[in-house]
């Protein structure tokens, strides 16, 4: 009889103590030898992890009010424009703003310094109203002094990611990190068969309210992540080829530690922050047994061409190949390395591991399955667009 | 034996043809991987010297004679491992294969000795985890 287990189940051994927990590289191994009815029967749980740069990232804060009472229009923390288009003293601080005429210090600095406590120069304005008549504050916070400090990353943990590469005469400076000319180089991004949602391909365990490791913290899955795409080319192994699923993710601040939250900043091109992300995925059926063990050469993504306008395909590699070092393209050898961290996602896939088996961190089911079938549009050009409605709406 | 250094020439020096005599007097191999004159700096020349031990004694003692600065090149370029995360960002940019990411751990393993002090990989690192000193 083929084997199911619930998350209930699953949960009642953890909190026992018995529950068995790998990470998905131990299972991809075990699945070189074992079948998926018997990695089914002996794994409950499988760890996944990632830690890259991830743009689309931020955190909202609320600041507290001050005497007299101020709404905080104009802010800055030690420089960095926050927004401040939410109410009084709430703001959100996103990842790739950067202090004006310094690329080298943004938004994922501020992130970093304040999950490290360091205390940060908060600036704001108002227009002074009759129930805020504050117009402006000159302070020092940290993460203690404010109310409430949680990240909310539109998108995160992206499922599958194409590898960079660069035709032109010049090098260029991208998020993709430096890509040297002439295909002088390679730059991939995601943690190939350790991705959390390359484990779970179909998101069968993976929806909002999904319990997660998030930089330390614990976090939860909030919403699909924007560009949201579930309608990709798929290989033979049932993985997308392309830039599948995302995540948007929400977790506490104050809870979480620079070793797994970190600024970056990419030449050129301005500043991010490295997110730490665990998702650990219940071992359900043989079906879900055959996704955790899915192994680097079966999984495939595309090579894009960051020297020409469209970024062109040029064809298609797998993790295996990329994580030996060379790409092959056109008969040459290209050496490629990554921008996410394999050595932080290992350790972040290894310390949830830890959590679950010390009964300190169980699983959730997802409240609400993410939808199928969604792919991207683009930005209307100007010439498509809806008709234009005056300035400002319906005056 | 080999020595990758960074020479630091004043700029009284500059009419002195150093390499001519490091080949012709000393026999030493000299293969100048980077050579600029700064402002504010003088001259500076990167190279591998190479030849027996004892001449190439005598060629450092020549240069230091002319009040030349040798220093190794793992003094110019160092790699802060506790700040690095071992993205992997600079590995595939760096033309002499002195950084390298691999089993069983995926850390940043840096080779000074591989090192050309082409300064890519400082400019690449997202952690800003190299430092150069120039």
């Amino acid at each position: 009889m083929p084997i199911t287990k619930t998350i209930e189940e699953i949960n009642a051994r953890i909190r026992a103590g018995s529950a068995v927990v790998l990470t998905a590289e131990e299972v991809a191994r075990m699945g070189e030898t074992a079948s998926p009815a018997e990695i089914a029967a002996r794994v409950d749980v499988v760890t996944t992890a990632t830690f890259g740069p991830m743009c689309s990232s931020g955190a909202f804060i609320n600041f507290g009010h001050t005497t007299p009472g101020l709404r905080m229009e104009e802010i800055t923390l030690n420089d960095v424009p926050v927004y401040g288009g939410v109410a009084a003293v709430d703001g959100y601080i996103g990842a790739t703003s950067v202090r004006p005429g310094d690329p080298e210090y943004g938004g994922g600095h501020v992130i970093e310094d304040l999950a490290a406590g360091r205390p940060l120069r908060l600036r704001a304005r108002g227009r002074g109203t009759d129930c805020y008549p504050g117009r402006e504050v000159d302070t020092w916070i940290t993460k203690d002094t404010v109310n409430e400090i949680f990240l909310f990353n539109p998108r995160n943990a992206y499922q599958n990611y194409g590898v960079a590469v660069n035709s032109s005469a010049r090098t260029l400076h991208t998020y993709m990190g430096t890509l040297l000319g002439r295909l002088g180089n390679a730059s991939y991004a995601t943690s190939g068969e350790l991705s959390p949602l390359l484990n779970d391909p179909d998101l069968r365990t993976i929806g909002l309210g999904t319990r997660i490791f998030l930089c330390g913290a614990e976090g939860y899955v909030a919403w699909p992540g924007t560009q949201f795409h579930t309608s990709r080319e798929r290989n033979e192994h049932g993985v997308p080829v392309l830039p599948g699923a995302t995540l948007a993710v929400v977790g506490d601040l104050k809870e979480m530690s620079t070793e797994y939250l970190r600024a970056a900043v990419f030449e050129k091109y301005g500043v991010s922050l490295f997110v730490g992300i665990g998702i650990p995925i219940p071992v359900l059926d043989e079906d879900l047994a055959r996704r955790v063990s899915i192994r680097n050469e079966q999984i495939e993504t595309t090579v894009f061409d960051y020297g020409t306008p469209g970024h062109d395909a040029l064809g298609r590699t797998n993790y295996a190949r990329l994580r030996a070092g060379e790409l092959e393209l056109d008969g040459r050898r290209i050496p490629c390395s990554a921008q996410s961290s394999l050595s932080r996602a290992r350790r972040i896939a290894e310390e949830l591991g830890r959590r679950i088996r010390a009964g300190a961190f169980t699983l959730s089911a997802p409240v609400m399955a993410f939808p199928t079938g969604t792919s991207l549009r683009r930005c209307p050009d100007p010439a498509a667009a809806p008709a234009a409605a005056p300035l400002g709406g319906a005056k | 034996m080999r020595l990758r250094s960074i020479l630091d020439f004043p700029l009284v020096t500059a009419d002195e043809p150093v390499v001519y005599v490091l080949v012709k007097r000393f026999d030493l191999i000299v293969n100048i991987l980077r050579a600029q004159i700064l402002p504010d700096r003088g001259g500076e020349l990167l190279v591998d010297l190479e030849g027996p031990d004892s001449a190439l004694e005598e060629g450092l003692a020549y240069l230091r004679g002319l009040g030349v600065g040798i220093s190794p090149v793992s003094r110019t370029v160092t790699h802060d491992a506790d700040r690095c995360v071992a993205c992997g960002g600079c590995v595939s940019l760096c033309p002499g294969k002195a950084l390298a990411m691999g089993e069983p751990d995926w850390l940043l393993r840096f080779d000074p000795d591989r090192c050309v002090a082409c300064g890519l990989c400082a400019k690449a690192c997202p952690t800003r985890s190299f430092r150069t000193l120039w």
